[in-house]
């Protein structure tokens, strides 16, 4: 076991694989500046600095990939990607099945997101359901280092285009990593069960992940039991591992960051509804932050976020806990 | 390709684009955006290439298509829908990629072929390919901030792609004139720092002179280049067009220089060509598209379990 920080086990990552692949390429905004050792490794060719215009960078990534190459492309923060769409959405995502099956697009776009820096809503939006709507793409969205190195991993692999969204707040936490470069490697489309629990299922994903450690912390105090679902690949979705937790429990509460019209939360409790409506012993509930742009003041930064305290009350509500006995958690 | 060649080129594309408008006018039939008027410039380009140099379009493309060598009847099945067409019936006559002949990531979305060329040039001379890549666009496409990005990038990573910027006077509905200030797109070109040469693009001869000095450029130096054919849409923006607002003192000119007649009064003239000669061609042709709209109309559609096959690899 090593620890490192997760944006360390991302740059493992893509320092492994660009040895193991010679096809594999960085390019974007800074990348051969800040990442000498890489230029070192594997040359100025492989590691480029690009203008800042996402939107040609995102574009030669998708004509990279139908010709051979594996490009990772750095595209910074999550709104600037709204520069790309056009590449990301209408080429790579679509001309696959365009053109019947003559091309793949082999490509990663990586953006950092997520409130905790306080830099506003023009860096800070969490935009991965935009993504998952869109098809032909897949969408990772990793809470732990060893997630985000074995994830990156697996995306650099796919012979899709996968975007491959780093919660900013998560990339300077330590984890453990093996040193098993392959056994290291996370599939994607798979969930993580990170705590087991029989009295309700907790989805989540990215920074929210934790904060429902937290709170089944709590609960547990209080002899409530929660299982928490990190669902780390948001699409493909694996709602077979959400499915089977929400029989057993018979009670779901998704937590995310992003807003929550049309999020992927609203998509997991339509399918538990849909799909186990007769196991729920009460109704699915949803915690996100409101449909407002993310703030840059700390304090409503915090705000916007769910919090461990509202996914602990919520949890009391659903499992009809008197309010007098609820436990505070302030 | 030899002058009589690119004529019957020419001529092939033409009827193709007239056959499609007939039978758009006959009934239902799928909408396109029809290439007729700038036959010489697809044809004159498509005549410089190699056949592993490689060519990105757009929704203009049945000239640069048939120019290339892909089959009338695969392109006609594609535009209906048919599982014979070059992608299955999944594109339409939009975005008709044929990669087996280096037609590569066709895109609709204007500026959508400079989006990638860019990445499937750096691709090639990355994995040492030999081969240039070719960027069929409009003058609509050159207002799009993604041709400024691209030649940018192409200019400053030293990738050899032909810029090549078929200037047909319309944007969609709307004059250049009302949209850009410069008459030639070279013009802009010229400031990203690579060479840029405006042509006669209703003159197959002169396309494919300076397509031959432009390749032959880029196959030396390994950097891109913009060649302008100025030319003329002459059908509407698309299929369902009906050009109340283009006028005939406008259009005359332009079908006075319509290329195929153009390039047959040259080669008349010149003797490589007879009336004889001529009538055998557009005969052949006519054959062949006959036999392609009837081979299209016979054939299958797809299945329907192939609504859900090839979104992902």
């Amino acid at each position: 076991m090593t620890t490192m920080t997760a944006h360390e086990a991302l740059y493992r990552a893509l320092s492994e694989e660009m040895q193991r692949d010679a096809r594999v390429m960085l390019m974007g905004e800074g990348v051969a500046t800040l990442h000498r050792d890489l230029v070192e490794a594997f040359g100025a060719e492989r590691v480029r600095n690009t203008p800042l215009s996402e939107a040609i960078v995102a574009g030669c990534a998708v004509g990279a990939a139908a010709s051979g190459l594996r490009p990772v492309v750095d595209m910074l923060y999550a709104p600037f990607l709204t520069y790309a769409m056009d590449a990301i959405v209408n080429s790579a995502g679509k001309l696959r099945y365009m053109s019947g099956g003559q091309f793949a697009f082999p490509m990663v776009v990586l953006a950092n997101t997520g409130a905790g820096w306080g830099v506003g809503a023009q860096h800070s939006h969490n935009l991965e359901a935009w993504f998952v709507h869109s098809p032909g793409l897949k969408v990772v969205m990793p809470s732990t280092p060893a997630d985000f190195y074995g994830l990156l991993k697996s995306a650099i692999r796919d012979d899709n285009p996968v975007v491959f969204l780093n919660d900013m707040t998560l990339l300077h936490q330590p984890g453990d990593l093996t040193d098993e470069a392959e056994a290291g490697l996370v599939p994607i489309g798979r969930a993580a069960v990170r705590r087991p629990g029989s009295d309700v299922t907790l989805v989540s994903y990215a920074k929210t992940v934790h904060t429902c450690l937290v709170a089944a912390h709590t609960l547990a105090q209080q002899g409530i039991q929660a299982e928490v679902l990190d669902l780390r690949s948001l699409k493909p979705l694996d709602m077979g591992t959400v499915l089977a937790s929400v029989r057993r429990t018979g009670r779901l509460v998704v937590v995310h960051e992003a807003g929550p019209l049309c999020s992927v939360g609203a998509e997991v409790a339509a399918q538990v509804a849909e799909r186990v409506f007769d196991a729920l012993k009460a109704p699915v509930r949803r915690l996100s932050s409101p449909d407002v742009p993310t703030p840059a003041s700390h304090p409503l930064e915090q705000a916007f976020v769910p919090q461990a305290a509202q996914i602990v009350q919520t949890v009391q509500e659903l499992l009809g806990v008197p309010a007098e006995a609820q436990l505070s958690t302030s | 390709m030899t002058p009589l060649e690119m004529l019957r080129q020419m001529l092939r594309a033409r009827a193709y684009e007239a056959r499609v408008a007939a039978l758009q006018a006959q009934g239902p039939f799928p909408m396109t955006c029809s290439s007729q008027g700038q036959e010489a410039s697809a044809v004159g380009v498509v005549a410089a290439l190699r056949p592993e140099d490689r060519i990105l379009t757009n929704h203009r493309s049945a000239a640069h298509l048939i120019a290339r060598g892909a089959d009338p009847a695969r392109i006609l099945a594609e535009v209906m829908g048919k599982a014979t067409g070059y992608c299955q019936g999944k594109s339409g006559s939009l975005h008709i990629s044929v990669a087996e002949l280096g037609v590569v990531l066709t895109s609709t979305i204007v500026g959508g072929e400079l989006s990638m060329a860019p990445g499937v040039a750096l691709a090639r001379k990355m994995g040492h390919e030999p081969g240039i890549t070719v960027c069929f666009f409009g003058d609509g496409a050159a207002c799009e901030g993604i041709f400024h990005e691209s030649l940018n990038l192409a200019t400053v990573w030293q990738l050899p792609i032909l810029y090549v910027c078929e200037n047909n006077q319309w944007q969609a509905f709307v004059r250049r004139q009302e949209t850009m200030l410069t008459e030639h797109v070279s013009a802009w070109g010229a400031g990203y720092g690579l060479p840029c040469q405006t042509v006669d693009g209703n003159d197959v001869q002169t396309v494919r002179d300076a397509a031959r000095h432009a390749v032959d450029t880029i196959r030396a130096s390994g950097k891109p280049y913009l060649l302008e054919t100025l030319t003329y849409r002459q059908r509407g923006h698309y299929s369902g067009d009906t050009e109340a607002h283009i006028t005939a003192q406008e259009r005359a000119p332009w079908l006075a220089r319509d290329p195929i007649q153009r390039q047959i009064s040259r080669l008349l003239g010149e003797g490589t060509l007879t009336e004889q000669v001529l009538s055998e061609l557009q005969d052949a042709v006519h054959a062949e598209i006959d036999a392609a709209v009837r081979q299209a109309h016979s054939a299958p559609y797809p299945a329907p379990d192939a609504l859900c096959t090839d979104v992902y690899a």
